[in-house]
């Protein structure tokens, strides 16, 4: 047990060593470790948001908003392909429940329905190397002339993983442009997604940012209804209703299908109308854009239309003459920095459906750094208080003890560092409960040695019994530990899994630590001291 | 040279004999805890409840609470609690859940920021939606039981399965007293009490095992000796280290609890508690168990013709120890 190799004791202070050499950059500042020459390890700990600050926002798609906004749109596709010609007779066309249903009144024509129908079921192309194709719609045309075209579950599960992944794109463009922080933005399961930014002092501006649709669309402004009239008994078909931005402000009625959306521009910047000096967001078109927009301002000169966000108009100005550079300009009461949000979130593009927060966790910066205060803090005076106990206890073998503990820390750190997983607060705990038991496979090994020494071995041989007798203890004690860890990460989220990770990491250590550092420090000083009696 | 030696050698505590005493506390307390938690119950957390917490940092240094309160409770948002932590200018404001879904949460905060915006800054902000907070009790429910039976399987096959079910109950005992202690005082429980929990149920299980360990190896040094004695001596042989042992975990925890700031106060105190417990559940409960299941010493035999699966199980832990010789 005592005897070590040379090539052994060579791997184990060498994986020491190592470990050393991956914990060091922790201790000093990011910019320090900047300048360091490029062989020098470099990976700095991953603070978690409770220790630097920060937001952790949790996202889930409007599954009903993004449906019935969906099955709106398949409505109109449906009417339209019943006009083409022949025309086919239908009734009661509407949104019910997960689909659409109307009633065919000529029964003889239903194959031609269910021929018109299938385009609009929309195969989705599915994973390349399945090569199903999933279709969104069902298709069911009943013979007395009922037709459903409802949701499939695999359609709307492929829409919403699309939804995901195009949102996720979005929003690290808009954060991109905050240019500050380095979020993380992650898929979390099948309809979520995780936003982190660390140290951000304004979380309000941040939910803004990621949380809005930010869909853009002008409209054009039903002229015939008289400002001031009551909007809703004016209102004809093919107009929508749609509020002002402002609270108070005017109900608008306005053409259904849109001029132009945000798809048509191609830029957005915040700027200053030359005139009122207030701030504006000001936009280029792409040419298609340009175009429409040319044509359509040429015909309805003295009209007024709308710029719509998310379903608010934002102003609606009248056409003084046709706009043909292209270009144009949004105003409506925005600060400076309102405005330049607006044009963020133009230039980013807009959120395929609508995201709710499901959770949010804000940490100001400033209680972070107290928390990593108080956290370094307990870990000395920790650190101390036990390694005192252990000399206290053991002597030079208490020593011993404490240079392992050490060590098993130092590994801890350089194992998350190597990792890159995330320290956080409860992270801190897990280390610091490593402490405290990693001295238990010491206090195993060394009241194992007092008993066997008691029963009148030799030092040496009592010593060589301990280890033996010990080690088999704590891989079972700690194997045990280290099962309810793992558990723990594979299945807890949040303050359980930080917890789990530094405890996981921890019992892991301390298991290498007892079985090849501690030992060879015992055998060093065996061989250097020769005992012939322990004192323990 | 003397050392500190908190245990004296040779200890002949009769822990078996107590059995008749501390058996039906343990029992009596993990029973106290079920009916305390199902008529008192826990102070549940957002993290379960949903809802929203809010720390605030007042600029004045001795804020009326009073005012802030009725300032508060003015905004018709239900439940709203009020309490300084920490410092004196340190606020917490609980919200309760909204009715209306995830929308309804935001708009509540919203209020809030805006009624205090002029007088306080915000240190921190959670809000759990009601339809998260719902699967975090369940995942941390689910976790709590995969690690159980991980862990009954486990000790199955390292030792016999008395073994199994007894350190499984000691854990069962640890974490439904501690659910109690967290009853009784009425400290918020949430997640991070969930992760303090689990934590105790970890180390109720290392010690448990570091008991069971020395049990079997005195079954099969001595076979006639009665099962009751045998585990008393084994454990009286580990007396040293479990005092010791312990004492590092609280030390360690203790300057946590007091040097390690208020955020995790609350979680190292569960755990200084769960500590205790799991201390007393691994003597107390664990041990005796074994007892009640009959479990004989000859069970522990390494001859082949009595049991192949056990003798199997006995090969497997001698190799590992030869294992370790050779590592």
């Amino acid at each position: 047990m005592l005897h070590f190799t040379r090539w052994k004791m060579v791997l184990i202070l060498g994986t020491v060593l190592i470990g050393i050499l991956l914990a060091v950059p922790n201790l000093f500042s990011k910019e320090t470790v900047d300048s360091w020459p490029s062989w020098v390890p470099k990976r700095q700990l991953v603070l978690g948001l409770d220790l630097q600050g920060g937001s952790y926002l949790l996202y889930q798609v409007d599954r009903q908003d993004y449906v019935q906004k969906r099955l709106r749109t398949l409505v109109g596709e449906i009417r339209k392909v019943m006009l083409e010609e022949p025309r086919i007779g239908y009734s009661g066309l509407g949104v019910q429940g997960q689909g659409v249903q109307l009633r065919i009144r000529d029964v003889s024509q239903l194959d031609l329905v269910r021929k018109r129908l299938e385009p609009l079921r929309n195969p989705l192309s599915n994973s390349i190397l399945s090569g199903v194709a999933v279709n969104e719609f069902d298709l069911t045309v009943g013979s007395d002339g009922l037709v459903q075209m409802n949701y499939s579950e695999a359609g709307l599960a492929q829409r919403i993983r699309q939804i995901v992944d195009q949102s996720i794109e979005v929003i690290a463009r808009r954060i991109d442009q905050l240019g500050t922080v380095e979020p993380s933005i992650q898929r979390q399961g099948e309809d979520r997604i995780l936003v982190e930014a660390p140290g951000l002092g304004d979380p309000e501006r941040l939910k803004s940012l990621v949380g809005q649709t930010a869909q853009l669309t002008f409209h054009l402004v039903d002229s015939s209804v008289a400002p001031g009239q009551s909007a809703d008994q004016a209102r004809k078909p093919g107009t929508i209703l749609v509020p002002s931005n402002e609270p108070g402000g005017p109900t608008y009625v306005l053409e259904e299908s849109p001029l132009l959306t945000g798809e048509d521009l191609t830029d957005a910047q915040a700027s200053f109308d030359q005139r009122s000096n207030e701030p504006t967001v000001s936009f280029r078109l792409t040419t298609g854009g340009a175009r429409t927009f040319g044509d359509v301002t040429q015909k309805n000169v003295n009209r007024a239309f709308a710029i719509v966000l998310d379903d608010k108009v934002i102003s609606a100005p009248v056409i003084r003459e046709p706009i043909l550079g292209g270009s144009g300009q949004i105003s409506g009461s925005f600060t400076i920095q309102t405005a330049n949000d607006l044009a963020i979130l133009l230039r980013a593009g807009s959120l395929p459906a609508k995201l709710t927060i499901v959770e949010e966790r804000n940490i100001g910066p400033g209680l972070g750094a107290d928390s990593i205060r108080a956290g370094k803090i307990a870990s000395i005076i920790a650190t101390a208080a036990v390694c005192a106990f252990m000399v206290a206890t053991y002597g030079v073998l208490g020593w011993i003890a404490n240079i392992a503990v050490l060590v098993n820390v130092i590994l801890i750190f350089a194992i998350v560092t190597l990792l890159g997983a995330t320290l956080s607060l409860p992270g801190i705990a897990g280390v610091i409960i490593t402490v405290g038991t990693a001295v238990d496979s010491n206090v195993l090994i060394y009241e194992r040695i007092r008993e066997e020494f008691r029963q009148g071995r030799s030092a040496i041989a009592a010593i060589d019994a301990g280890f033996h007798r010990a080690l088999g203890t704590i891989l079972d004690a700690n194997v045990t530990t280290l099962i309810a860890a793992l558990v723990l990460f594979y299945l807890g989220s949040g303050p359980i899994r930080g917890f789990a990770v530094t405890h996981a990491i921890g019992v892991a250590t301390t298991i290498f630590t007892a079985f090849t550092f501690t030992r060879l420090l015992v055998a060093m000083w065996v061989r250097w001291r020769r005992p012939t009696t322990i004192s323990l | 040279m003397r050392h500190l030696r908190l245990v004296p050698d040779n200890t002949k505590i009769p822990f078996m004999r107590m059995r008749r005493w501390t058996f039906p506390i343990a029992a009596l307390l993990s029973l106290a805890s079920i009916v305390l938690f199902i008529v008192v119950g826990p102070n549940y957390g957002i993290d379960f409840l949903g809802g929203t917490v809010i720390e605030i940092q007042t600029k004045e240094q001795h804020p009326d609470l009073t005012a802030l309160r009725s300032k508060l409770n003015a905004l018709d948002l239900g439940d709203v609690q009020v309490q300084t932590i920490g410092d004196d200018n340190s606020i917490l404001i609980r919200v309760g859940q909204q009715a209306g879904g995830e929308t309804a949460q935001q708009e509540a905060i919203g209020k809030v920021r805006a009624a205090l915006a002029d007088q306080a800054e915000f240190r921190r902000t959670e809000i759990v939606g009601p339809r998260v907070s719902g699967e975090l009790a369940w995942n941390g429910a689910l976790a709590m039981i995969v690690t159980f039976l991980a862990i009954a399987i486990y000790v199955w096959f390292r030792f016999e399965w008395q073994f199994a079910v007894g350190s499984i109950i000691s854990a069962a005992n640890v974490v439904i007293m501690t659910f109690g202690f967290y009853v009784v005082t009425q400290h918020e429980f949430n997640l991070t009490s969930l992760a303090a929990i689990l934590t105790t149920v970890g180390y109720s299980l290392n010690d448990t095992v570091v008991v069971y360990d020395r049990i079997r190896e005195t079954l099969r040094k001595y076979k006639k000796i009665p099962l009751g004695d045998l585990i008393d001596r084994a454990i009286n042989d580990m007396l040293g280290r479990t005092v010791i042992t312990t004492m590092t975990t609280l030390i360690a925890l203790f300057s946590l609890y007091i040097f390690g700031g208020e955020v995790i106060r609350a979680f190292t105190l569960a755990m200084i508690f769960g500590v205790c417990a799991a201390i007393f559940s691994s003597i107390c409960v664990a041990a005796p168990v074994l007892i009640y299941f009959k479990l004989r010493p000859d069970q522990m035999d390494d001859k082949p013709e009595e049991d192949p699966s056990k003798s199997a199980a006995n090969a497997m832990a001698k190799q590992t120890g030869k294992g370790a010789q050779k590592a």
